[in-house]
């Protein structure tokens, strides 16, 4: 919208003679920008949060997020010590990557994150013990399970305090909502969290 | 020089645009609908043999109203790389009572446990559900169907 001329003193939108035209903008535009700029600000702000919002939750499902772990039933890989002083502050924060889940493909002694089969909102941390066709000896009743196609057999990596597949039995694959690579925080336990084979407990099919 | 600069800034922008609708497109066929492709002969004769175009829609089990009669997509315990459409006939705490067809026509009742949902299949005679595996748990459920598209002559509403 032109508001001025070259030349002429008359503002062609509040029509008022305005000696500081086409030098100056007149006032009544100024005003007008400045509300546009403001709208314009928050608008944006808005856009902006939104659109970051999509892409962090987008990589989070997709592709990997970082989860802290609770409790000591995986200790000493995470949470080695029970800190009730700190609280949550000295939990393990840990790397969860999803590429796993794109076809389902795990090995003995992976770490995991899965739904817990009595509570879906629950998640929990274990490691793989049995996979599809694996007998697993379990030496509480002196049995022999064979895991089933489909699912796996968990267990923490502190049996004294794990509720894990010996409690509920094989979960089903479908549970798993992605794999532990590395530890993120604190600071000074920082690394990637390996594969252990409990040669003991398993033979494969 | 100033020509990669600028080169350089459309293709940011550009990228940033793709990157935005991905995110959408991706956030919406996870968290609210999305249509799908279902065909095989479990669920005659609600859906079609040789296969119906259903939206379904992912809001309903985050929040809990799931309940028996919903028509669900479940990813298959027995391989997680499928995912199979029945329907819900008990939750946690229902006793359910089921008949295999083929094994000598015997009645069985089962108490459904926490955390787990009982699903067959609407085609009792054709249909591998929890009468062979078992009851599944919630954390398995993927979405639930709630409307037809396709065949036209069946376009609605499911039950």
């Amino acid at each position: 919208m032109s508001t001025y001329l070259i030349g002429q003193k008359t503002c062609m939108n509040c029509k008022t003679l305005n000696p500081q035209l086409p030098l100056q903008p007149c006032r009544c535009i100024l005003g007008e920008i400045s509300n546009m700029a403001a709208h314009n600000f928050l608008w944006s702000l808005t856009k902006n949060c939104f659109t970051f919002g999509l892409i962090g939750l987008t990589v989070s499902d997709r592709y990997a997020s970082i989860v802290p772990v609770r409790g000591s039933s995986m200790s000493p890989t995470f949470n080695p010590t029970t800190d009730s002083f700190m609280g949550s502050l000295s939990d393990d924060h840990v790397l969860m990557e999803k590429f796993c889940l794109q076809k389902y493909k795990f090995s003995h002694g992976d770490v995991i994150v899965f739904c817990s089969p009595s509570n879906h909102k629950e998640k929990h941390v274990k490691r793989i013990i049995g996979l599809p066709g694996d007998w697993i000896g379990t030496p509480m009743t002196n049995d022999v399970v064979k895991v089933p196609n489909g699912h796996c057999w968990v267990e923490g990596d502190n049996p004294s305090s794990s509720l894990d597949s010996r409690s509920f039995g094989p979960i089903p694959l479908g549970l798993v909502k992605g794999r532990v690579t590395h530890i993120l925080w604190p600071p000074q336990r920082v690394r990637h969290v390996e594969r252990k084979n409990h040669q003991k407990r398993h033979s494969p099919s | 020089m100033r020509r990669w600069g600028l080169l350089a800034k459309e293709a940011l922008t550009q990228t940033l645009t793709f990157a935005r609708f991905f995110c959408l497109f991706h956030v919406t066929n996870h968290y609210l609908w999305s249509p799908t492709l279902v065909f095989g002969p479990s669920m005659l004769p609600t859906l079609n043999l040789t296969g119906d175009v259903i939206l379904a829609e992912y809001v309903s089990h985050r929040v809990g109203r799931l309940g028996p009669g919903d028509i669900v997509f479940v990813r298959s315990p027995v391989d997680p790389n499928k995912i199979v459409t029945k329907r819900i006939v008990g939750v946690e705490g229902d006793r359910v009572t089921y008949f295999k067809p083929r094994n000598g026509d015997s009645c069985h009742t089962v108490v459904v446990p926490k955390g787990h949902v009982w699903i067959q299949g609407d085609n009792l005679y054709a249909s591998r559900d929890s009468r062979q595996f078992g009851p599944v748990p919630y954390g398995l459920i993927e979405g639930k169907a709630f409307f037809r598209v396709w065949p036209p002559n069946s376009f609605g509403s499911l039950g």
